[in-house]
């Protein structure tokens, strides 16, 4: 279970830029968390008690829930990059 | 997004009070309301505390909720911290008249991955702002951002972006910010706030640390321009306006006791003016601070309220001392009618222990003071000075009898001995050492007491077990005397005195047993007298019965001779006998 990634990104409404972190989210995970990976997509706008809860201050925020410890990424995700050295995401499988 | 200005209204700009003591005198009401306020300075002035007053008191006293959004204490610290203030921060958050919301950034947990805005810190803070109907905020302190985020040009965007968002939201905003090099912060967060900025400062000055409030700006509103000393302990904070002091206070005619009759009478109404200033002046051990006792432990007899500033003694040592002398202070301070403030001069500068005194004055409201002693005041002249002319204008204005006690070096009234004082003070009685004939007496005298008559005599005085004790002055051919002086000098007189008696009583005795002895003589003299009437009556008597005898006698010869003869050689005749006799006598 090691190598199962958990993963929740926060966003506030269909912003372009909410829109761009999903999309990079998404073909990120495919290329490199294939199959075992979970996302859950939340919109501080309806849900804004989250924000305090799980200490959001900028968006979009990524948070690693699993695997420990817990990790925070900021921005689009467009830096494929950092996102990747963010959430410790092994790429020379990958590579 | 650029805030933009409304134009100034022409009536007064609406101020949200902040509830703490001095700063909406300050302020002229309080913080703008509506607006946002920067409150800067260095690291441990006061400037979270501050905030979290403002927040509790709008929600406690002012019916105006609060969210504190911290992003360096936990909550709970928050919560800690203030909780000996009598805070009770839990319970305000439990009935929603208070958030507090931890914004807890760890650079080491942040990898910025592309473009991002603070839209995340906009919902948490419309959320708590909702869910209190929060009309102040504060936020301490946001330069936490600018050293947890490596992108400053999103940040600045966003701050600008943010202050318009509270404006916008009609919030009552407080923001903190440390003090930078040469800027009122370290990040320029002065750029983005154009209403009201706060300094606070807490400057160390030979190691004494002085804390002081300065308003920068206000925009819309008039306030005070000086740097105001404010406190912070355990009584929170307490910005103290020091009034510049001015000679315009009321004045009474209404005659107080010092707490002794003897220097009472030596005065000419019988005491001091209330609200008067007296200084008492001594070298040590001159009894100061049980003449300051005294006058203490008067005004309480009175049911009058005092407050006793005492630097050099503690409390208890302090009543234990002058218990000795008789002066019942424990009685009064149980009575709650004498409050000791005692401080050590060096424990803080002058201007907090101005600040401090204001503070304890207008709670306490005493009608006496006693400082004891001003000389523990040590620093540059002219500060002490100042110092001493405040703390004069402060208890004048207030209307409040006050003794001030001060230390001299030695009997002589140098200008060194009393920083200037005297001159300001009403009544000035100096205490000063008699030494003569191996032995050390005390004397004063009343040097000046403004707008009455006053003795001019050197009055020795006892500190006896029953107080104070002005001796009558010995006033002799020999001058002025004290001590065993005196009282060698009072008994001879009463030596002199007592052999002035007998030999008066001698005197007496003697004239009058010389005027018996004239009587008795006179006495004698009629004794004769009566003797020598006597024997001149005896002699008369005597002469008259012979006389008679005689002419009998002749009658019974011539009879017999007519019988007998003619009789012829009783030739003798009576009147020839009379003759005889009285050639006799």
């Amino acid at each position: 279970m090691d190598d199962h990634y958990n993963l929740r990104l926060y966003v506030a409404g269909q912003t372009p830029r909410s829109l761009a972190a999903i999309a990079n989210l998404k073909s990120l995970c495919d290329t490199y968390l294939t199959g075992r990976y979970a996302v859950e997509i939340i919109d501080l706008i309806d849900e804004p008690h989250l924000a305090m809860a799980d200490q959001i201050f900028a968006l979009p925020t990524l948070v690693r829930r699993l695997p420990k410890p817990l990790k925070r990424i900021i921005g689009d995700l467009s830096k494929t990059e950092r996102v990747l050295v963010g959430l410790d995401i092994e790429t020379r499988r990958a590579s | 997004m650029q805030p933009i200005e409304p134009e100034l209204p022409a009536r007064q700009l609406a101020k949200a009070p902040t509830g703490i003591p001095g700063l909406d005198d300050v302020l002229l009401g309080g913080l703008p309301a509506g607006r946002t306020t920067l409150i800067c300075g260095s690291a441990g002035c006061g400037k979270t505390l501050l905030g979290m007053t403002f927040l509790v008191n709008g929600a406690t006293r002012f019916g105006e909720p609060g969210v504190f959004v911290s992003f360096e204490e936990t909550s709970q610290d928050l919560t800690d911290n203030v909780a000996s203030l009598g805070f009770d921060v839990p319970g305000l958050i439990a009935a929603k008249k208070l958030a507090i919301d931890h914004v807890r950034i760890e650079r080491s947990e942040i990898e910025e991955t592309g473009e991002y805005d603070l839209e995340g810190l906009f919902v948490r803070l419309g959320y708590a702002v909702d869910q209190t109907g929060a009309k102040r905020i504060v936020l301490d302190t946001l330069e936490a951002l600018f050293s947890s985020l490596s992108n400053e040009a999103i940040l600045r965007a966003e701050l600008r972006r943010l202050f318009g968002w509270l404006k916008e939201r009609g919030l009552t905003a407080l923001i903190t910010g440390e003090q930078g090099q040469g800027m009122l912060t370290r990040h320029g967060l002065e750029e983005y706030v154009s209403d009201c900025v706060i300094l606070l400062d807490n400057r160390v000055v030979d190691q004494v640390t002085t804390r002081r409030l300065r308003i920068v700006k206000f925009r819309g509103s008039a306030h005070g321009t000086n740097e105001y000393p404010f406190l912070l302990d355990d009584k929170g904070i307490t910005v103290v306006p020091l009034s510049s002091g001015g000679l315009d206070h009321s004045v009474s005619v209404e005659v107080v006791s010092t707490g002794i009759a003897g220097l009472d009478a030596m005065l000419g109404p019988g005491g001091i003016y209330r609200g008067s200033g007296v200084l008492i002046s001594g070298v040590p051990g001159s009894g100061k601070t049980i003449l300051g006792a005294s006058f203490a432990a008067a005004a309480c007899t009175r049911g009058e309220r005092c407050m006793f500033f005492s630097f050099e003694e503690a409390a208890e040592q302090l009543v234990r001392n002058v218990a000795s002398a008789g002066i019942d202070l424990q009685r009064h301070v149980e009575s709650g009618l004498l409050r000791f403030e005692t401080k050590r001069p060096s424990s803080f500068g002058f201007e907090m222990h101005l600040a401090q005194m204001q503070r304890e004055l207008d709670s306490f409201r005493p009608s006496a003071v006693v400082v004891d002693p001003v000389t523990s005041f040590r620093g540059p002249d002219s500060e002490v000075y100042t110092l001493l002319l405040r703390i004069l204008d402060m208890l004048k204005t207030r209307g409040i009898t006050t003794i001030f006690t001060s230390l001299t070096t030695s009997n002589e009234r140098t200008s060194q001995n009393d920083f200037g004082l005297s001159s300001l003070m009403d009544t000035w009685f100096f205490l000063v050492d008699i030494e003569a004939d191996g032995e050390r007496n005390r004397g004063l005298y009343a040097l000046k007491s403004r707008g009455m008559s006053h003795s001019n005599q050197i009055r020795e005085y006892l500190l006896t077990g029953e107080g104070v004790t002005l001796i009558e002055p010995y006033l002799g051919a020999a001058g002025v005397l004290t001590g065993s002086a005196r009282l060698a000098m009072e008994a001879q007189e009463r030596v002199g005195a007592q052999q002035q008696r007998e030999e008066v009583v001698r005197r007496l005795q003697e004239i009058s047993s010389r005027r018996a002895a004239t009587e008795r003589q006179i006495a004698e003299l009629h004794a004769e007298i009566e003797a020598q009437d006597t024997e001149v009556a005896r002699l008369t008597a005597q002469e008259e019965t012979r006389e008679t005898v005689l002419a009998t006698d002749l009658a019974a010869m011539r009879t017999s001779r007519s019988v007998r003869g003619n009789g012829k050689h009783t030739s003798l005749t009576t009147s020839q006998i009379r003759r005889d006799a009285r050639a006799i006598l």
